[in-house]
Formats: C-alpha cells, sequence, structure tokens
C-alpha cells in the first residue's frame, strides 16, 4: 500500500517526508514500546504508535521502517522532526486513537508484520 | 586482522534524548561500506540495545565496533552497576530499569535478549560496582 493511501484512509497530516509518499509499505506494527518494535519488525513497514520521543525515530531507523504515524495528534519536536528530514522518514500524525488507527489500516488491507514474516 | 576498521563512540549517559546516535552512525557507516541488510540491521538492533542500556543503567560508556574480516565485533563497555545476575537479566521481561524509563519506550526486559539474539555470539562479563563489558559478534 502506498503511503499516500494511509495518509487518504486516516485524515492524516503529513509532517516530514512529502517526496516519499509514493513509496509502498507491506506491513505495520503498532505499539508505544519501542523495544516491542525492535523485537519484531520486517522491512518496508509502518510504525503507528502514541510515544513521542527521538528513540521512536531512531528505533525505526534501526528496523528499516519508512514511516511512522502518530496518533491522538501528537506533535513530535523539532529534534525528531530534524532527524526524520534527515533520514527520508514520512511523518505524519492522525486524530485517531491507536486501536482505530489500526482497526481502518487492517480493514483496508494492510496486515501486521508478523503475517508478513509468516 | 591487521586491517581491521574501528568506530569508538562516547556514549552520553546524562542525556537520554540522545541515546542511539551511536547505532544510527553505525548504520550508516555499515552501509557505506556496502554490507548487506540483514547484516546491517543484527548490528544495528544488538547495538542500540546495548547502547540503550548503558544509558539507562550505567550513566553512558564506551562502544567500539570493529569490521573484521569474518565478522563485525561490538563491545559495549561501562562503569556502571553491573550485574548482580545475568542469567535473571538474560530472561525475557525482567527488568531493573525504572518506571521513568518505560514511560519512554524501553525497560521491558526485552533488550539483552533481543541483543542475543540478533548476535552470532555474546559475551557478558560484569561485576557489581564496577561495570560491565558485552562483546558480541555477528558474522558478515
Amino acid at each position: 500500500m502506498k503511503i499516500s493511501k494511509l495518509q487518504e484512509l486516516l485524515g492524516a497530516k503529513v509532517i516530514t517526508g512529502e517526496e516519499n509518499l509514493d513509496k509502498e509499505v507491506y506491513s505495520a506494527f503498532g505499539c508505544d514500546l519501542m523495544s516491542d518494535v525492535l523485537a519484531c519488525v520486517t522491512d518496508q513497514a509502518v510504525l503507528l504508535t502514541g510515544l513521542v520521543n527521538p528513540q521512536v525515530i531512531r528505533t525505526a531507523l534501526m528496523m528499516d521502517m519508512v514511516c511512522i504515524i502518530f496518533v491522538r495528534s501528537k506533535v513530535p519536536n523539532d529534534e525528531m522532526i530534524a532527524l526524520a528530514k534527515e533520514n527520508g522518514i514520512v511523518m505524519m500524525n492522525t486524530d485517531k486513537t491507536l486501536y482505530n488507527t489500526c482497526g481502518i489500516l487492517y480493514s483496508n488491507g494492510l496486515v501486521g508484520t508478523s503475517e508478513v514474516a509468516k | 586482522m591487521s586491517d581491521k576498521l574501528v568506530f569508538r563512540f562516547d556514549v552520553q549517559g546524562d542525556d537520554f534524548t540522545s541515546a542511539g546516535q551511536a547505532s544510527v552512525q553505525v548504520k550508516k557507516n555499515l552501509r557505506q561500506l556496502g554490507f548487506d541488510t540483514d547484516t546491517i540491521k543484527r548490528v544495528s538492533i544488538a547495538m542500540y540495545e546495548g547502547e540503550i542500556n548503558m544509558v539507562i543503567h550505567a550513566g553512558g560508556g564506551i562502544a567500539e565496533v570493529s569490521v573484521c574480516e569474518e565478522y563485525i565485533e561490538i563491545v559495549l563497555e561501562d562503569k556502571g552497576p553491573g550485574i548482580a545476575d545475568i542469567d535473571k537479566a538474560m530472561q525475557a521481561g525482567y527488568s531493573t530499569a525504572p518506571d521513568s524509563i518505560r514511560s519512554l519506550g524501553f525497560g521491558a526486559g526485552m533488550g539483552l535478549p533481543n541483543m542475543k539474539k540478533n548476535s552470532d555470539s555474546m559475551e557478558i562479563t560484569s561485576e557489581v560496582g564496577v561495570g560491565t563489558r558485552i562483546v558480541m559478534r555477528v558474522n558478515i
């Protein structure tokens, strides 16, 4: 699924990485625990989270994740924006909750990362 | 091992927001050197978890990554409180991290098991009150 499609489905606001909205993502992972992200995620995935700190970006970088969506309209700080820009990561935020965000994307065909791993 | 390439970092322990910077840099360096994505990812995850641990528990330390002929070696050394029971620390879910760290997305007791999972060998030497040294190797 193209990142631009995620944006459309969630009515999300793009914060960084506008130039990469055409990139494809194949799966998603939603949580606030970065340790779990580091233990589970496969390539070309999108991270859905309510956690806002620079480690979210660094964790995504470690896992080759190309897109981060902050739920409940959370706003990343300047340091995070600079880090995401430097690395071409698409950051967006949506006013929806984590559960609803996951549900919308899943029901539109974006599976969870563990299903890709199988 | 005469021509091994070494990257060395001082990991600052006083500021959690900068934790992980060294790992991001190592990932960039390995990418420039042309390693495959799987190798880079394993090194990155193992080092990142270790770097976060040093910041959370040990007030920072030294991280050294050596690119050798057959493997990439990550050495993490700190002068922190040491690990009293390494077997226990290796159990998934066991953590001594404070709640303040959990609210930042870490401290779930997954770090050491994940470091082991992503490396081909891992050795921990630790003395309470003295510090901890972890050596991980990822085969190339």
